[in-house]
C-alpha cells in the first residue's frame, strides 16, 4: 500500500485540482493582474499603471460607502437571519407542548407545514422575489402601504425604496426573507441527529425551552451554524446582495448612495463605465474583505467539538 | 451530525497520509501548477488574432456608393428593446436582395454589452452594431480605444433614395452633431429620433379647462386647479430621476439661452450656478413644496410613475417620446397623448416658448475592425431611405433620423404631436449631451443623489446647486473620463 501511494492519489487528484485552478485560481490571478492595469474592458490594448487604481481606490467616497454597507451586510443580513432561522428550527423539532402519548420531543403544532412555508422562498429564484418585493414597497399602490391605508394608518405611508433612511433596511429584509428558509431546513436536519435521550434527561431534570436550546441544542448545532454563517455572510457580500440592490433600488444604487455594495460598483464600473481595471481593483479589495470575514468567523467560533 | 474530527482519527493511523497532510499538499500543488502556465498569453483581453484579417471591400459602383463585400457576409447585432427588431429585419431582407451573393447575419438580443465586449476584445466584432439599452457598451470608451469606423463616407455618400442629394442632407438637425465627440469624425449614427418634453393628455387638460401653460405662473395655477380635482400636477420616475432633466434642461437652456446648457455639457466651473439654474430649480421644487407632485413618487419606478399617470392620477410627466410605445398598454384609447416644449419662468426668457429637446436614440456604429465596413454601412444606408425610416415609424411609433417619412402614414397622437412640436421649435432644438459624454455624472450624481433628493424634499435647489457643481468639479478633474466640449 505504501508503494505508490502518491501516485495514486494525485492520479486522483488531476482532473478536479486542475478544473479548480483553471476555473477559480487562474481568474484570481487575472483579476489581480488587471487591477495593475488601465484596462478600459472594450479594446484589447492597456498599460500597466502600478498602484493608480489602488490610490484611487482610496480617495473614492463611493468606494467608501460601497464598502460600509458590504460590511452592514455582512454583519447583520447572517446575524437577523440565523438568529431567526435557530429559532423557527427549534420551534418546529423541540419547542412543541407535550402531548399525552406522544413522543417526548416534538415540535409545535403543524410544524411540517411551517417547514414547508419556510423554504417556499427559497425555491424562487432570488430576481423574482426582488422583484415582487420592489412592487409589494411602491408606496403609491403597493401591498405593504395598502395594508397600513387598511388599517387606517393613513398618516404612515413611508417611501421605503425612495427614501434614504429607509432603503437599506427594506433591501435586507428581502434578503432576509429570501433565505430564511433554506437555514431553517438545514437546522433542522442538525436537530433531528441530536439524540432524544439528551433531551429527555433535561427535561426530567426540569429544564425549559430557554435552558433546552442554550445548554443542548446550540451547542450540538454549532458547526453546522457557524459554516451556515460564513455561507450567508458570503451570500450577502456578494451574487444575492447584488441581484437585490441591483432590481430593486434607486437608481440603482440609491437615493443618494445609501444602498450601494462593494458588488454592485464592480458591476457599474465595468459594464456602465468602461474601466474594468479600476472595476477588478474594487473587486480585490472585496476579495480581501471576503476572505476576513471568514477568516474571523471561523476564529471566534473555534470551540471544542462535542462528540455524541 | 456527528461532527467526527480527522485530527482525531487519522493521525493515529502511523504511517497514514492524513486528511489534512493530504489536503495541504493538493493544495500547494495546485497553486505551484498555476505560474507554470503561461502568464500573459491566456488572458481574457489578449486576443487580437482577428486584426490581420483586412477588411474586405467589394467595388464601388452607382448602386454600391460604400463598397460593400458583395459576396461576404455582413453581421448586424441590433438591441432589441423597446423598438423591437422588426424593422431592422426588413432592412436586412432589402440589403439581401441588392446583394443577392452577400450573406447576412442578423443577430438581435438585449445584452449588447454581454454578447459584444469579448468580441470587441479578441478583434472581432461584426459590423454593424444597434449600441443601446441598459447593456450598452460605454461610447466614450470606444472611441477613445479607437475601436470605430468613422462614418463620414456613409454621410457624403449619395442618399438611397436620390442620387444628387446626400445622406447628411437628409437628416434631421443634430443627428450629425451628436456621432462626433472631438473633431470632425463621426462616430455614431443615431437612428430614431426623440422628442423630450412634458408628456400630458390632452383629455385631462381640456376638462380643466386649460391649455398647456407656457410661463411658470400659469404652470402653477394649472397644477392648483387639477389639485382642486383630486389629480396631483406632476408625477415622473421617482426611482430613476434622471428623467426630471428631459423637461428641466430644456427649460434652463429657455430661460438663460443655449450658452448655459453648453457651459453645464462642457463642465465649466460655476456652470451650474448660472441664475437660469437657479430660477429653474426653484420652480420645479415649487412643484414639490406645494404638495403638487403625485404622492409617493420618490418610490416609484419609471414604468409604475407612467402607468399612475395614464391612470389619470397625475397631469405632467416629463419623458421621451418612447412613452407612447412603452407605455401603450395602460394608456386608455380617449387618452389623447400631447407634448409640450417646457413653460418657462415668464416673458423675459431668453428663447421662445416651444424651445425643445430633441435628439437621436439608438446609436449605430461600425467597429473599426470589422470584416465588412462597407456593408454595415450600406445597411445603415438602407435603413436611412424613405422607404425604411416610413416603416420604422409606421411599427414603432418613433420618429427616425431621416428628416420627413412622416406623410401617407397614420400618425399616433403622440407622434403627431412630437412632430408639431418640432415644427413649432423650428432652429430653437436643444441638445443637452451630459447623459451621452458623462453617464455616471448625469444618472447617478445628478440625477438620483441631487435631483432625486430636491424633488423629494431632501434637498434646497441651493444645496441641490452645491451639491451638482461638486460632482460636476470632481468629474471635470478626474482622469480616468475622457472630456469633450462642444464644437
Amino acid at each position: 500500500m505504501q508503494h505508490g501511494k502518491y501516485r495514486f492519489i494525485v492520479g486522483f487528484l488531476t482532473i478536479p485540482l486542475g478544473l479548480y485552478a483553471i476555473f477559480v485560481i487562474w481568474p484570481f490571478i487575472q483579476s489581480i493582474y488587471y487591477s495593475f492595469t488601465d484596462w478600459t474592458g472594450l479594446s484589447p490594448d492597456f498599460k500597466m499603471v502600478g498602484f493608480d487604481n489602488y490610490t484611487r481606490m482610496l480617495h473614492d467616497d463611493i468606494f467608501w460607502k460601497s464598502l460600509q454597507h458590504s460590511l452592514l451586510f455582512a454583519l447583520l443580513v447572517p446575524l437577523v437571519t440565523i438568529g431567526l432561522a435557530l429559532f423557527f428550527s427549534f420551534m418546529i423539532n423541540v419547542g412543541g407542548r407535550r402531548r399525552k402519548g406522544g413522543p417526548a420531543i416534538s415540535g409545535v403544532r403543524g410544524s411540517s407545514f411551517y417547514k414547508i412555508v419556510y423554504f417556499f422562498p427559497q425555491v424562487l429564484s432570488i430576481a423574482i422575489v426582488a422583484l415582487l418585493f420592489a412592487f409589494a414597497y411602491n408606496p403609491d399602490t403597493g401591498a405593504i402601504n395598502s395594508l397600513l391605508r387598511g388599517i387606517g394608518l393613513d398618516s404612515v405611508q413611508p417611501l421605503f425604496l425612495g427614501d434614504p433612511n429607509l432603503a437599506l433596511w427594506c433591501v435586507m429584509a428581502v434578503l432576509v426573507w429570501s433565505t430564511v428558509g433554506f437555514f431553517v431546513v438545514l437546522f433542522s436536519a442538525g436537530m433531528a441527529s441530536i439524540p432524544a435521550d439528551l433531551y429527555e434527561a433535561a427535561l426530567l431534570d426540569g429544564a425549559g425551552r430557554a435552558t433546552t436550546f442554550f445548554r443542548i441544542t446550540l451547542p450540538l448545532l454549532w458547526d453546522t451554524v457557524q459554516s451556515g454563517w460564513v455561507y450567508m455572510g458570503i451570500l450577502a457580500l456578494g451574487a444575492e446582495s447584488f441581484a437585490v440592490v441591483q432590481i430593486m433600488t434607486t437608481g440603482p444604487g440609491g437615493p443618494d448612495y445609501s444602498t450601494t455594495v462593494l458588488v454592485l460598483y464592480v458591476y457599474q464600473k465595468a459594464f456602465r463605465d468602461g474601466q474594468a481595471a479600476y472595476a477588478t481593483t474594487i473587486g480585490v479589495a472585496l476579495l480581501v474583505v471576503t476572505l476576513l470575514f471568514a477568516a474571523i468567523v471561523m476564529k471566534l467560533g473555534r470551540r471544542e467539538r462535542l462528540e455524541y | 451530525m456527528g461532527s467526527t474530527s480527522g485530527e482525531h482519527h487519522e493521525s493515529t493511523t502511523t504511517g497514514g497520509v492524513g486528511r489534512r497532510d493530504l489536503i495541504k499538499r493538493s493544495a500547494a500543488l495546485g497553486l505551484v501548477s498555476v505560474p507554470t502556465m503561461s502568464f500573459l498569453s491566456a488572458c481574457a483581453s489578449s486576443g487580437g488574432g482577428g486584426s490581420d484579417d483586412k477588411p474586405k471591400t467589394g467595388k464601388k459602383t452607382a448602386k454600391n456608393p460604400l463598397g460593400a463585400d458583395e459576396t461576404g457576409q455582413m453581421e448586424f447585432v441590433l438591441f432589441d428593446g423597446g423598438l423591437g427588431k422588426e424593422y431592422a429585419e426588413d432592412a436586412v431582407k432589402i440589403y439581401q436582395t441588392n446583394f443577392p451573393k452577400a450573406k447576412t447575419k442578423f443577430f438581435p438580443t438585449q445584452k449588447i454589452g454581454t454578447v459584444l465586449q469579448p468580441r470587441f476584445n479578441q478583434g472581432n466584432p461584426p459590423d454593424l452594431i444597434d449600441n443601446s439599452g441598459a447593456d450598452q457598451m460605454d461610447m466614450g470608451g470606444l472611441v477613445g480605444k479607437k475601436q470605430l469606423t468613422d462614418l463620414t463616407p456613409l454621410l457624403d455618400a449619395p442618399s438611397y433614395d436620390d442620387p444628387n442629394k446626400k445622406v447628411r442632407d437628409t437628416l434631421r438637425p443634430g443627428i450629425v452633431e451628436m456621432g462626433q465627440f472631438d473633431g470632425s469624425p463621426v462616430w455614431i449614427l443615431y437612428y430614431a429620433y426623440n422628442v423630450y418634453g412634458v408628456w400630458y393628455s390632452q383629455k385631462a387638460l381640456d376638462s380643466l379647462d386649460e391649455k398647456y401653460p407656457e410661463t411658470w405662473d400659469e404652470m402653477l395655477k394649472v397644477c392648483a386647479k387639477a389639485k382642486k380635482k383630486g389629480m396631483a400636477g406632476w408625477t415622473y420616475a421617482g426611482k430613476y430621476p434622471y428623467y426630471i432633466p428631459f423637461s428641466l434642461y430644456p427649460m434652463i437652456g429657455k430661460v438663460g439661452g443655449r450658452d448655459v446648457l453648453d457651459a453645464i455639457d462642457n463642465l465649466e466651473p460655476n456652470a451650474w450656478k448660472h441664475p437660469a439654474v437657479k430660477v429653474c430649480l426653484e420652480a420645479y421644487y415649487e412643484l414639490y413644496q406645494k404638495g403638487y407632485i403625485l404622492k409617493g413618487t420618490p418610490g416609484l419606478d419609471h414604468i409604475q410613475s407612467q402607468t399612475a399617470w395614464a391612470k389619470g392620477e397625475a397631469l405632467f410627466l416629463p419623458n421621451g417620446s418612447w412613452v407612447e410605445n412603452e407605455s401603450a398598454k395602460v394608456i386608455p384609447a380617449d387618452f389623447d397623448l400631447a407634448v409640450s416644449a417646457p413653460s418657462g419662468i415668464d416673458s423675459s426668457d431668453k428663447l421662445p416658448f416651444g424651445t425643445i429637446w430633441a435628439s437621436g436614440g439608438e446609436p449605430f456604429i461600425v467597429p473599426a475592425q470589422a470584416k465588412n465596413p462597407g456593408g454595415g454601412m450600406e445597411q445603415l444606408r438602407i435603413m436611412l431611405s424613405e422607404e425604411s425610416s416610413k416603416n420604422f415609424t409606421a411599427k414603432v411609433k418613433s420618429l427616425s433620423a431621416f428628416n420627413g417619412g412622416t406623410t401617407g402614414i397614420d400618425l399616433t397622437p403622440g407622434l403627431k404631436s412630437g412632430a408639431a412640436a418640432l415644427e413649432k421649435a423650428g432652429d430653437n432644438v436643444l441638445n443637452p449631451r451630459l447623459q451621452d459624454w458623462y453617464v455616471q455624472l448625469e444618472k447617478e450624481k445628478i440625477g438620483v443623489a441631487c435631483l432625486g433628493e430636491m424633488m423629494a424634499g431632501r434637498l434646497t435647489p441651493a444645496e441641490t446647486i452645491k451639491k451638482i457643481q461638486g460632482f460636476a468639479d470632481e468629474t471635470a478633474k478626474d482622469s480616468s473620463v475622457k472630456h469633450y466640449k462642444h464644437q
